[in-house]
């Protein structure tokens, strides 16, 4: 599902942000993606969206080379991803129902058919009831959540999170993890960052790690 | 969950179909894939035109959640287009009165005061034997008087004065031939008969109609620039507004292109709110005329009353009033497009 091959990302100012670095996620694996902060992270998660382009190296997701992608290609490459924000980049305008809405309505699915997904969706995070709330009415963690709902929604095969768990205490942030995994069970392949090593000791799941813009571990599933 | 995914089946695309371990999900896909393509294309045409009607009616909406700011803005443009409409019908209007003139190559004799009727009666009929005029006729000093009484409405101050104050006047029509060309020749002719000695005055008609039409020429080609350099004002009044509605909505933006909306998807809404700002603009720019004109009607009628005209201002006509509207629309949907594309590339995920 992606496909990471001697990559390298140097920032304008020469610092670098990833190093040679290789890797493979198979479709529907499910994988943590650790470090510091500043080990590359994010930057892995972000050449992934292209959000940035990598300097060096190949990079594939689903098959597909990410060169080859010109700035028309983006939006489709970007709808079979879902991904997930430590700040939830939710619309503070606009209800939960509206904000887990919004791919289905960029990807122009009848009104029927968006609701009945957006329920569905919220319906899997535990939101269902509050689908007419703003989001600055809701705790962090229903924030994250709601975050959560509108990344799956439109049912990507690929899923990315970027420190999902950063605000949560740990019990809510287990319970996020938890709705990763039941996601990843059902064939979504998930690569989420996090620098929570004493989350994650205990999932069972492939752990990569970065230091310094390097891969320096990647320990398979146990 | 289960209930959550098992919806896949129904709308999803091949790739994002992942129910099953993922061998056989390939499998399946790639057996589906050629009716999936075939209801994936029905889809993007309705997804097509449900974007539209989405956008349409959400930029509506916006407007519509703050009417002082569109209302103002629709007025600006309003203002805009109004001008040279309201310039454009007075020019329609003193068209109209003036092809009331005939226009035909005449000249006017003025005699002098004292020739008499009978002398002037004389005079006619020596001229009609002119090969170059094919008529001649005559207004008696008691016609011109009573002419004069019927048009100027000045009747009670003829009735205060001694005696007939105007002259009889004598109208040549010159022969078709000598209509307009040949000038040498008709300012012989107008040498001619100035030299008569009867004569006081002698005037073409159509010259001071030809120096009236040259002005109206001169003021609608100023119309027309005017009107040039109000439609670039309408352009760049959309094009601010809807940057700064970029601007304020640049978190809706930024969130929108991560998730995969297409730059067509995110321009749309703003596209098609220059086009109701314009359209808008347009309403208010025809309410303005309106206005006007009917406060103008008054006095005008007034005034063509006392030219014994029932000369009157008339209203914008149906054609007049779809056009001044899409015209607004058209400037309207030009200035966001030339404006939203650039300030929509600026804004990028970061």
């Amino acid at each position: 599902m992606i496909l990471f091959n001697h990559v390298s990302k140097r920032h304008p100012g020469g610092f670098e942000a990833l190093r040679e670095v290789s890797f493979e996620l198979a479709r529907g694996e499910m994988a943590y993606l650790t470090g510091h902060s500043g080990a590359g992270k994010s930057t892995v998660l972000r050449l992934i969206a292209l959000l940035e382009h990598a300097s060096f190296g190949q990079i594939a997701v689903n098959g597909q080379s990410l060169s080859g992608i010109t700035r028309r290609g983006l939006p489709k490459l970007r709808r079979s991803i879902g991904m997930v924000f430590q700040n939830h980049k939710l619309l503070h305008d606009r209800t939960v129902f509206d904000n887990v809405a919004l791919p289905l309505v960029i990807a122009g699915l009848s009104r029927d058919d968006t609701e009945r997904r957006v329920h569905a969706a919220l319906d899997k995070v535990g939101l269902l009831s509050k689908e007419r709330a703003y989001p600055v009415t809701l705790s962090g963690g229903e924030q994250q959540r709601v975050g959560i709902a509108r990344a799956v929604v439109h049912k990507p095969p690929l899923l990315l999170a970027d420190e999902p768990t950063g605000n949560l205490d740990p019990e809510l942030s287990r319970e996020v993890m938890a709705l990763f995994q039941e996601f990843n069970q059902f064939g979504v392949s998930v690569l989420v960052a996090t620098h929570d090593l004493e989350l994650i000791r205990h999932l069972p799941h492939r752990t990569l790690t970065l230091k310094d813009g390097q891969l320096v571990a990647d320990s398979p599933t146990p | 969950m289960i209930s959550f995914f098992k919806r896949r089946r129904s709308g999803a695309t091949p790739r994002s179909r992942t129910s099953g371990p993922a061998p056989v999900v390939t499998r399946a896909a790639a057996t589906r894939a050629p009716t999936a393509r075939r209801s994936a294309a029905s889809l993007s045409l309705r997804a097509y035109i449900a974007q539209h009607a989405q956008a349409f009616t959400y930029s509506l909406g916006q407007l519509w959640r703050a009417p002082a700011a569109t209302l103002m803005t629709a007025a600006v443009i309003g203002i805009a287009l109004a001008l040279p409409t309201a310039l454009y019908l007075v020019l329609e209007h003193a068209q109209q009165v003036s092809a009331g003139w005939k226009g035909g190559a005449q000249i006017t004799l003025f005699l002098k005061h004292e020739v008499s009727d009978e002398a002037a009666r004389t005079l006619a009929v020596r001229l009609r034997a002119w090969p170059a005029l094919t008529g001649v006729s005559a207004i008696s000093r008691t016609e011109a008087l009573e002419e004069f009484r019927r048009l100027s409405g000045l009747g009670a101050a003829l009735d205060a004065l001694d005696e007939n104050p105007l002259p009889a006047v004598l109208v040549l029509h010159l022969a078709p031939e000598h209509d307009g060309m040949a000038q040498e020749y008709s300012g012989r002719l107008l040498a001619k008969v100035r030299a008569l000695p009867e004569v006081d005055l002698a005037e073409f008609d159509e010259q001071w109609l030809k120096r009236l039409r040259a002005i109206m020429a001169v003021i609608e080609r100023a119309v027309q620039l005017l009107a040039l350099l109000l439609a670039a004002a309408v352009l760049f009044i959309v094009g601010n507004t809807l940057r700064l509605a970029v601007q304020g909505r640049s978190d809706e933006i930024e969130v929108s292109k991560l998730i995969g909306a297409s730059d067509a998807f995110i321009r749309r809404p703003f596209l098609y709110s220059g086009m109701w700002y314009g359209a808008l603009g347009g309403v208010c720019a025809w309410v303005m005329v309106s206005l006007a004109l009917r406060l103008l009607n008054g006095p005008v009628q007034r005034l063509a009353a006392l030219y014994q005209s029932d000369f009157s201002l008339s209203g914008l006509s149906f054609t007049l009033t779809l056009l001044l509207v899409s015209a607004g629309a058209i400037l309207g949907l030009l200035g966001a497009w030339l404006s939203v594309g650039r300030h929509l590339a600026n804004i990028e995920p970061a």
